[in-house]
């Protein structure tokens, strides 16, 4: 591991055209990334490169753009691989989104080897995107869901999690890091107890890769979803790592071009890894532009990326110490925490809050955050929540801060805070 | 132009403000002819509405939620509004609200009818809200709906 180095953070936000707007006559602070980050020139310049130089269709053509955007797609796929240190390109899938990753495996790993009596365990503090899947899995086949409880200062219960992995657990779906709380997981710990009795894991590592190092090899894990949206790519595409022996075996899920071998009119083979999976033309430019973000996150190293927001969520904790009426979630200390603060308010709603900050040009995220157990569970029906990436910076928290203390007062001034 | 949160009055209304504070006809039935339970998927508002029909009339309402402070006093607004009303009225006052939310500048006559739920026009100016001051809006369709569908 290298030293630590400061980011840059002002030439960081020179690259993003973004921050420069303004939104109701103020500055924007975006304060949002754990929903979608923002993208930089890079990426942005690698779509246009693509449709204005290369455009064409992959793994078809013998003409010079095909042979250019075949190699461009297969070289992000390689990226990719590097960047989360998966053990071959084969073991790297594209997909739309986190979600759909979750759903390959739960509609083609988990459809074959999940039977009635089965238990598919994950955590308190899922997504909805990786607890509605296994809840239909579980239906479909009569296995039974567990859940792995939060601890009262926003950890996962790992002794819980070691009496819930039990003989019968065939999947252990977890996240690696909370959109709500921004607690870190230990996965590798999840691996071994899943591994000891014969399961697999799954991690929901979309907050996790774009913020921290992840090595899906030292993590031990089987499966890992992400979207590149979330870490300066573009939506519509995601990535699911599979631990290539599982992959080889796992019955296909999509059917059509680019996934098979050989097909007659009464029959079909399937094609070789990763293509099995990825079926019909696939998401050409932003697979090329996925890997552009990844190249702009190596440049800047992950572990500068995490000492920057552990840095920042450490200022931010500190300075919501301030704040009158407001209930952060999750855990408090910095430790094994990502740059997420949620945050509940004694009497407004997270909406009426966000609705004020957005006057101010602040950007956060408000609701439920696709997490309604989660937010229930805390005894609330919805929170607020500021989530920092690389641009941001301690003046963007001062914002905040102020932001909320503005919006208090006016609330305050209208009775109903 | 730098603006505070001043413009924010167009929308946080003394009358909502009040309906927020203090949500009236929040006491449940004993006997609802029809209930239904609303949620507004995008953000968690909740609606829980009880209506009570003495033949086509609206004889008795009761609306209680969790939510924001638009979700929730529309709740309350309209349950002022409905009661007393017939079924026919009380659709008809939905599609004025409505229009209210998502279309031009209300008439006299429109505003007249829909009485202190006007103060809700100012949510109008925040697009992404205007969902929250409809959710009970469809939830009385959906009571309605159960126990007496619209005529034709």
């Amino acid at each position: 591991m290298s030293p630590v180095t400061h980011l840059d953070v002002e030439s960081i936000r020179a690259d993003f055209p973004i921050l420069t707007r303004q939104v109701n006559g103020r500055l924007l602070t975006y304060l949002d990334n754990a929903a979608t980050s923002q993208k930089p020139t890079q990426v942005i310049q690698s779509l246009v490169d693509y449709y204005e130089r290369y455009n064409s269709n992959v793994h078809r053509g013998v003409h010079t753009l095909s042979i250019e955007a075949t190699e461009a797609y297969e070289d992000a796929r390689g990226k990719v691989q590097r960047f989360i240190n998966a053990p071959s390109p084969e073991s790297i899938i594209w997909t739309r989104n986190t979600s759909e990753s979750l759903n390959l495996v739960a509609y083609t790993w988990a459809e074959a080897n999940v039977a009635a009596g089965d238990e598919i365990v994950t955590t308190a503090m899922e997504h909805h995107s990786d607890i509605v899947p296994w809840q239909q899995l579980a239906m479909r086949k009569g296995a039974t869901l567990k859940i792995i409880p939060e601890t009262e200062n926003g950890r996962l219960d790992m002794e819980q999690a070691a009496l819930l992995i039990t003989d019968r657990t065939k999947i252990v779906a977890t996240t690696h890091m909370s959109n709500v709380l921004g607690t870190v997981v230990d996965v590798k710990a999840l691996a071994d107890a899943a591994h000891a009795v014969g399961a697999v894991i799954l991690v929901d590592a979309a907050q996790s890769v774009p913020h921290m190092p992840v090595d899906v090899q030292a993590l031990n894990c089987d499966f890992m979803a992400f979207s590149a949206h979330k870490m300066l790519g573009p939506t519509g595409i995601g990535v699911l790592y599979g631990r290539p022996e599982i992959l080889e075996v796992m019955p296909p899920w999509m059917f059509g071009g680019d996934m098979i071998l050989e097909v007659s009119y009464e029959d079909a083979s399937w094609n070789d890894l990763p293509y099995r999976f990825e079926a019909g033309t696939p998401n050409i430019a932003d697979a090329i532009a996925t890997g552009a973000a990844v190249d702009y996150l190596e440049a800047l190293g992950m572990d500068n990326v995490w000492a920057h927001e552990q840095k920042i969520t450490g200022y931010a904790l500190g300075r919501f110490a301030e704040l009158e009426g407001i209930n952060l979630l999750g855990p408090q200390e910095i430790e094994d925490k990502g740059a997420v603060l949620s945050f509940s308010h004694d009497s407004l709603h997270s909406h009426d809050l966000g609705t004020a900050l957005d006057q101010l040009g602040i950007a956060i995220r408000t609701g439920h955050h696709c997490a309604m157990p989660l937010i229930r569970s805390h005894g609330i029906v919805s929170a607020a929540r500021a989530s920092f990436y690389i641009y941001n910076t301690e003046a963007e928290v001062d914002v905040l801060i102020d932001g909320l203390k503005e919006a208090q007062r006016y609330f305050s001034k209208a009775g109903i805070a | 132009m730098q603006q505070g949160l001043g413009e924010l009055d167009e929308l946080y209304q003394e009358v909502l403000l009040d309906h927020y504070r203090n949500p009236r006809n929040t006491d449940r039935l004993d006997d609802p002819t029809s209930e239904v339970d609303a949620i507004n998927p995008f953000c968690g508002d909740e609606i829980h509405m009880q209506l009570g029909l003495d033949g086509d009339k609206v004889a008795s309402i009761s609306v209680t939620g969790q939510g924001c402070s638009i979700s929730q006093a529309a709740g309350s607004l309209l349950t002022e509004i409905v009661d007393g009303k017939t079924t026919t009225e009380a659709r008809a006052l939905r599609e004025l609200f409505r229009e209210m939310m998502t279309g031009e500048e209300v008439s006299d006559e429109v505003a007249d009818r829909l009485e202190d739920s006007l103060a809700l026009q100012g949510v109008r100016r925040f697009p992404v809200r205007i969902k929250c001051a409809l959710l009970s809006w469809s939830a009385l369709i959906d009571a309605l709906d159960k126990v007496a569908p619209a005529k034709p």
